[in-house]
């Protein structure tokens, strides 16, 4: 579904990423993980066109998405939620959903004066598709509340609802349960199935081992820009070079 | 006499609130204090008087062309100097530095090409009907403004508070970089808060130009520092804080004029504005705007 083949990222000198290829498959869900600053958040920049690759190519079902802007991604069918929870806090739950449907509300500004029947349709199909993303997260009692009112925990199944009305076949998760309570994390991890389980594709990092190995069913890590293994739990938990490089050597200390 | 002045505060507040909309606006949306709205203005202005003695064009074409001119101007703006600003990630300051350059640039064009005394539109431009309702003596021309003024601004409320167009705009002021990955052509709507922004202002000026009938170059510089002031008052980038600011502002200026003394009237009416940031710092519907990548 998404390939990624001789990515390369520099910074200046500063060679971030290094021919990094692997695939992320339709349906299910897929891992990247890595130690703090191998590069993994710099692939999903590089994915949804927040930076543009030094090297190598991105395609998302077999188009590539080479000089396309971030909502002209958006727009093929790939959403994302950022490590640091950014939803709108200035607005309604219920708002912050509509927003991500700006892709399908096809209306232009001029409906209001031009056209209320139209406009209006619009708005409250709009509405209805918004509290239906609310109740897959079980927000939608609170559709009306501001965002900044949230819990942490319920901030992030927002930031899903909002990523999931952009209607993406492929959804990106950057360390979803960063900073969680165990009890959050484990509900998070429900919902992340649940949405897998709705048919759409999941992309995450994250570095929790334990949190990776139950949720994912492919797994690719990354060390120092370079994938340095890929496949089941299974594989990548037994591969020497992992152990190593992720979980540290036996004789370095703890994690 | 007091109903008159009340007319006449309406009429100057009403214009400066449509002025403030667009600077208001622009520092909502793409976080940058234009200071080349003051110039726009004058532009419309200029461009207002242009289409009605050269083109010999009525008032009632002049006006939306003046307003589609000014909005271009705007937007070209946009396009030419504030968007590679961003493209290089410029620290803010730089892009409210570069709009000083472009008012200045404007305001010598417009004194190269007009020259720098008053112009004024030729006689029977301007709607001359007049009644008196009352005690109270109303031009046609008064009416107009204020029509005009709070038509527009009626319509930019409804379509920020009730339409997707509002909701993308709200999100990019919280989040650019969020609202693009939602879909939203976030340059695409920069260059049209933009394009809205400038029309507005171009709007104040055709307007402050038929109100008083003078147009100069440098006309563009005391409804700037009058706009900060009002955008400040409002609480920065909020849109029904514009429209009370500046209505407010219009009401200080007419009264103190009036009741006090002619030549006090900006000192008095700066003087309040002072008074009320002292205790409300953060302007009327301030509240601290935080803004991430």
């Amino acid at each position: 579904m998404l390939t990624i083949s001789g990515l390369g990222k520099h910074f200046g000198g500063l060679a971030v990423l290094e021919d990094v290829s692997f695939e992320v498959p339709a349906g299910g869900i897929f891992g990247l993980i890595g130690p703090n600053g191998a590069g993994k958040t710099t692939v999903f920049n590089l994915v949804t066109g927040l930076l543009k690759p030094t090297t190598g190519t991105v395609s998302f079902e077999g188009r590539s998405l080479a000089g396309l802007q971030p909502h002209q991604i958006t727009r093929l069918g790939i959403a994302r939620t950022f490590q640091n929870i950014r939803i709108f806090k200035e607005m309604t739950l219920l708002q912050n959903v509509m927003v991500g449907l700006h892709g399908a509300l096809g209306y232009g500004p001029l409906a209001l004066l031009l056209n209320q029947g139209s406009f209006r349709r619009a708005e409250a199909e709009a509405r209805e598709r918004a509290l239906e993303l609310l109740s897959w997260v079980k927000l939608q009692d609170r559709a009306s509340m501001l965002a900044d009112n949230l819990s942490y925990g319920d901030q992030r199944k927002l930031e899903f609802a909002r990523a999931l009305a952009t209607g993406p076949r492929l959804l990106l998760l950057d360390e979803p349960v960063a900073g969680m309570n165990p009890a959050e994390k484990d509900a998070l991890m429900e919902e992340i199935r649940n949405i897998a389980g709705r048919g759409f594709g999941v992309f995450l990092i994250e570095h929790d081992m334990r949190f990776v190995m139950g949720l994912c069913e492919r797994i690719a890590v990354l060390n120092f820009g370079r994938v340095i293994a890929e496949g089941s739990p299974e594989e990548v938990r037994n591969d020497p070079g992992v152990i190593e490089a992720y979980l540290g050597r036996e004789d370095g200390g703890a994690p | 006499m007091f109903t008159q002045q009340l007319l006449n505060a309406l009429t100057l507040g009403s214009v400066y609130a449509l002025f403030a909309l667009g600077f208001t606006l622009v520092f909502g949306v793409l976080a940058v204090i234009n200071l080349s709205h003051g110039a726009v203005f004058m532009v419309g202005s200029y461009a207002a008087l242009t289409l009605v003695t050269r083109l010999h064009l009525p008032l009632g074409i002049a006006l939306p062309a003046a307003m589609a001119l000014s909005g271009c101007l705007g937007m070209a703006i946009d396009v030419l100097i504030l968007k590679p600003l961003r493209a290089r990630n410029a620290p803010h300051l730089i892009p409210m530095i570069a709009t000083i350059g472009v008012a200045i640039m404007l305001s010598s064009a417009a004194q190269g090409i007009f020259g720098a005394e008053i112009l004024r539109f030729p006689e029977g431009t301007i709607p001359a009907g007049e009644f008196t309702l009352g005690e109270v003596h109303v031009r046609a021309l008064e009416l107009s403004i204020v029509g005009i003024s709070f038509g527009l601004m009626a319509v930019l409320f409804l379509a920020i508070r009730r339409t997707q167009l509002g909701r993308a705009l709200r999100a990019i002021a919280e989040s650019p970089r969020s609202a693009s990955l939602l879909g939203i052509n976030v340059e695409g709507l920069f260059h049209a808060t933009s394009f809205v922004a400038a029309a507005l202002g171009g709007v104040a000026g055709v307007l402050i130009g038929l109100n008083f009938n003078a147009i100069t170059p440098l006309m563009g510089q005391p409804i700037l520092h009058k706009g900060i002031a009002v955008i400040i008052l409002g609480g920065m980038g909020d849109i029904r804080g514009a429209l009370l600011a500046g209505l407010f502002l219009g009401f200080a200026e007419v009264m103190s004029k009036a009741y006090l003394s002619s030549q006090m009237g900006d000192a008095v009416a700066f003087g309040l504005l002072f008074l009320i940031l002292l205790v409300r710092p953060s302007g009327l519907f301030g509240r601290v705007l935080e803004r991430k990548a």
